[in-house]
Order: structure tokens, then C-alpha cells, then sequence
């Protein structure tokens, strides 16, 4: 690599380091909480049969599912002004990915309670817990192991759907790529950098993936052979 | 002790339960027999509230509950006197076999944590498994698993234990350990209602016989008696056909 390629990459390096990395971490890590937060509210409705939530909750996620994320970004951020809610550009890429990630995991976190027998919820009432009591205690906690493989897979996607930001205006790590490319014409360096540096977060977040997994593990008992 | 009145249930166009009329007094041990699909498994669980009941009335420790109506809190109480016990024991996979007695204990009794593992010990004790008490539901045998069920259920001190079909998912090698902490069970007193297919249970153990078929209570008698000589040809024919009688 001669001298002035490597000066290009190692100020591309910082800036998108120093500037488009915090903006792209934020957006993931934020997004994903609050998706969280939607998709076991939108799964435990529809585990628990409620009424018209139950409904609503499926037209929600037809709805979500059934757009492409960037054309929701763009609603948020360039379509709601018309109608008078003005968001700037960094919560309105956060309510789009909330909102869309939420009806992905809703479904996964849908799947992994009904992955519960239903006898231990019956057990449970029948000991005279309330349904909220069991459903916290015994029944999301095993479904939260379930759930753990789907939901990071869903997060991986979401750090590198968080290059779409860059079509409302935000400056994450895309964006950042995108303006040395300009600059320079190093289309085939800069890009490679950018992608090696998604990979990196992506192989931590599957570290951090089993971390979860052995954490969500340590009470449960290796299954053994029966004694019978 | 417990009274049930009229009970009637249907699925769809099927009518379970046409009106059922059982009456279980202190210390009654009442076996619940019958062909599959006779409606045994459903009065048991609209007794507990786990199915809803269409029409009925139930008295329990003095309260009368309208079966269809009754609210959710009164369910509640209800079940703090009662205990269950099912076919595929359900016991909660992300607790050790104490964990599993002390559950209720703790968070539906709000007892402390120290006087709850004193009280699952004594259970765990009773069905012969204080050295499992450390060991998840996946790392025991079905027979054992159902110890620790019934173990959960006595541990409440109920007044009633319901138990429906304790042993029909079991190896037939393993059936014997369940029933023999049922018997104990029973010679202690405890009150039972057992829906079951162990003809030497309910010989045996049961003080009474209630058969049904089709939703209705057929026949009711005391176990030796029905044994001996039911009344019923139905009785008599389902007896023929499982073998109990030439």
C-alpha cells in the first residue's frame, strides 16, 4: 500500500471511527431497546388473546412487514412534516427502526412464548400465582432462551440497516464512507474498510450473543440421561 | 367439603359435562373412572377453573362460586386451598425440583424464603426426594417429576388435591413409586379427587367410585361395593372391558 493510499485510509479511519461509529451504535442500541420494549408488549397481547389488541397488534405488524424500512424512514422524517409533527432526523431514523424492528421480534418473541408449554402456566395458576406473576416468572425467562438466536440475528441485521440513515440526512458511518469516496475515488479501499468495520461489530455482537445464551442457561439443568 | 351442582360445559356442539352433580367429603378419597373422552379430565379442570364451566354452582370451604361467573380474584382464593396435579406433571423447567415446591410458597403465599425451603423439604421429604431437591425437572425421571409435583401441591397445605390422570404418561415400571405416595397420601387423610385409570387405585386406595360416561355420573358407590357388584351394566361392561371382570 503506497503512502498516499494509507494516509487516506487512516483519516477515513478516524472519521468514520470518531464520528459515524457513536451515531451508528446509538441508533442500533436505542432502536433495538425500544423495539424490545414494543415486541414483548405486542407478543404477551397476543399470547394472552386480549381483545381488539389482539388485532390491532396483527395489523401492526402486516402493516410493518409489509413496507421496506427505508420508505417508513422516509414517512417519518420527510412525509409527518406535511401533516405538521416535525422530527429531527436522529429520533425520526430511531421511531422508524423501533417500529419496524419491534414487529419483527413481536413475531419472535410470539413464537418463543408459545414454545412454553401451556401446562406450566396452568401449574402455575393452580400454586395461586397471578397470570402477570407467572408469565414474569416462569414462562418469559424460558422463552427469553428461545428467543435469544432470533432476536441477535435481528440486531445484526438492524447495525447494518442502519446505513439506510444516510437518505434522511444523518451522518453515521455510511455516510461518512460515502463523502471520502468522493473526495478520493477510492471506491474499492473505502468501502472494504466500511465493511470491515460492520463485520467487527457484527463478530462482537455474536460474542455477546453467547454470553447471553450461557447467561440465560445457568439455571437450567443440562439434560441428562433419564433416570430411570 | 366440596359440592358441585349441575355442572355443564360444552365444546362446540359437544356437550361434556350434561349436569353434573358430585359431592366429595373431608377425607374422601374419590376415584373418577370411566372411557376416555367421558368428560373426567374436564369436570376436574372446571372444578379448578381452568376450563369454564357453561352453567353450575360449586360450594367449597363454606363459599358458594358460581362456576360461570365467578370473578377473577375469587378464583384466585379458591385455588389457595386447592392443589392439582396433571397428567404431564408441569412442573416449571427453569426450577430445581425445590424451586418448584417453593414457587408458590414464596410468591402466591408471600411466605419468607427460609420458611418456604423448610416447608418444600418437609414435601420433598414426604415423596421420598430430598436428595433430588437441587436437580432441574430435565435431570429427573418422569416418575420422579411427578413426586415433585405432588410435592408442590401438598406443600400448600391444601384442603383438596386434584389429580387428573397422575400416572397415565408414565413408564409402567414407574407408576408404582406415584401411587405409592398417593396412598400415603390418603391414609394421612388428605382429601383427593382422582381422575384415573388405575383400577388398583381406586380399589384399593379410593373410598369411592364415581363412574361416567358421556358427560353424566352413571354410577356412585363405595369401592368395594362397585367392584364386587356394579349396579349399572355400563359400569359392568367398562369393567368387563378393561379386564376387571370375567
Amino acid at each position: 500500500m503506497d503512502e498516499r493510499l494509507w494516509g487516506i485510509v487512516e483519516k477515513a479511519l478516524k472519521d468514520i471511527v470518531e464520528k459515524g461509529l457513536p451515531t451508528t451504535m446509538l441508533l442500533t442500541v436505542v432502536s433495538f431497546a425500544i423495539a424490545l420494549v414494543i415486541a414483548t408488549l405486542v407478543a404477551l397481547v397476543q399470547h394472552a388473546r386480549l381483545p381488539v389488541l389482539t388485532q390491532l397488534s396483527r395489523f401492526y405488524i402486516w402493516l410493518i412487514r409489509g413496507t421496506p424500512l427505508l420508505v417508513q424512514l422516509l414517512v417519518v422524517y420527510y412525509a409527518l412534516p406535511a401533516i405538521g409533527i416535525v422530527i429531527d432526523a436522529v429520533p425520526a431514523a430511531i421511531i422508524a427502526f423501533s417500529i419496524n424492528e419491534g414487529a419483527y421480534c413481536s413475531e419472535t418473541m410470539r413464537a418463543a412464548l408459545e414454545s412454553v408449554p401451556v401446562g406450566q402456566t396452568e401449574a402455575g395458576l393452580c400454586v395461586g400465582m397471578s397470570y402477570t406473576k407467572v408469565m414474569l416468572r416462569i414462562v418469559i425467562p424460558q422463552a427469553l432462551r428461545t428467543a435469544v438466536p432470533n432476536l441477535f440475528n435481528s440486531l445484526i441485521s438492524m447495525v447494518k440497516d442502519t446505513s439506510l440513515v444516510s437518505n434522511i440526512t444523518v451522518v453515521d458511518m455510511f455516510m461518512i464512507t460515502k463523502r471520502h469516496v468522493g473526495r478520493t475515488y477510492e471506491f474499492l479501499t473505502l468501502y472494504v474498510l466500511l465493511a470491515l468495520l460492520y463485520l467487527a461489530i457484527s463478530t462482537l455482537m455474536t460474542m455477546l450473543q453467547r454470553l447471553a445464551e450461557r447467561f440465560l442457561n445457568r439455571n437450567v439443568g443440562r439434560e441428562v440421561k433419564k433416570i430411570a | 367439603m366440596l359440592e358441585l351442582s349441575n355442572v355443564r360445559k360444552r365444546f362446540g356442539d359437544r356437550e361434556v359435562l350434561r349436569g353434573i352433580d358430585l359431592k366429595v367429603e373431608d377425607g374422601d378419597v374419590v376415584a373418577l373412572i370411566g372411557p376416555s373422552g367421558s368428560g373426567k379430565t374436564t369436570l376436574l379442570r372446571c372444578a379448578n377453573f381452568l376450563e369454564r364451566a357453561d352453567e353450575g354452582t360449586m360450594v367449597f370451604r363454606g363459599e358458594t362460586y358460581d362456576l360461570p361467573k365467578t370473578s377473577r380474584r375469587d378464583i384466585r382464593r379458591m385455588r389457595q386451598h386447592t392443589g392439582f396435579v396433571f397428567q404431564s406433571y408441569n412442573l416449571f423447567a427453569n426450577r430445581t425440583a425445590l424451586g418448584n415446591v417453593t414457587e408458590g410458597l414464596v410468591v402466591a403465599r408471600k411466605m419468607r424464603k427460609a420458611e418456604a425451603a423448610d416447608r418444600a423439604m418437609e414435601a420433598l421429604r414426604r415423596v421420598g426426594l430430598a436428595d433430588w431437591a437441587s436437580h432441574y425437572p430435565s435431570q429427573l425421571s418422569g416418575g420422579q417429576q411427578q413426586r415433585v409435583a405432588i410435592a408442590r401441591a401438598i406443600a400448600l397445605e391444601p384442603d383438596i388435591i386434584f389429580f387428573d390422570e397422575p400416572t397415565s404418561a408414565l413408564d409402567p415400571e414407574l407408576i408404582g413409586e406415584v401411587l405409592g405416595v398417593m396412598r400415603d397420601l390418603a391414609e394421612s387423610g388428605m382429601t383427593m379427587l382422582v381422575v384415573t385409570h388405575e383400577m388398583t387405585f381406586a380399589r384399593e386406595v379410593s373410598n369411592r367410585v364415581v363412574f361416567m360416561e358421556d358427560g353424566q355420573i352413571v354410577e356412585e358407590r363405595r369401592s368395594r361395593k362397585f367392584f364386587k357388584n356394579p349396579h349399572t351394566e355400563r359400569a359392568r361392561q367398562f369393567l368387563r372391558a378393561i379386564g376387571e371382570r370375567e
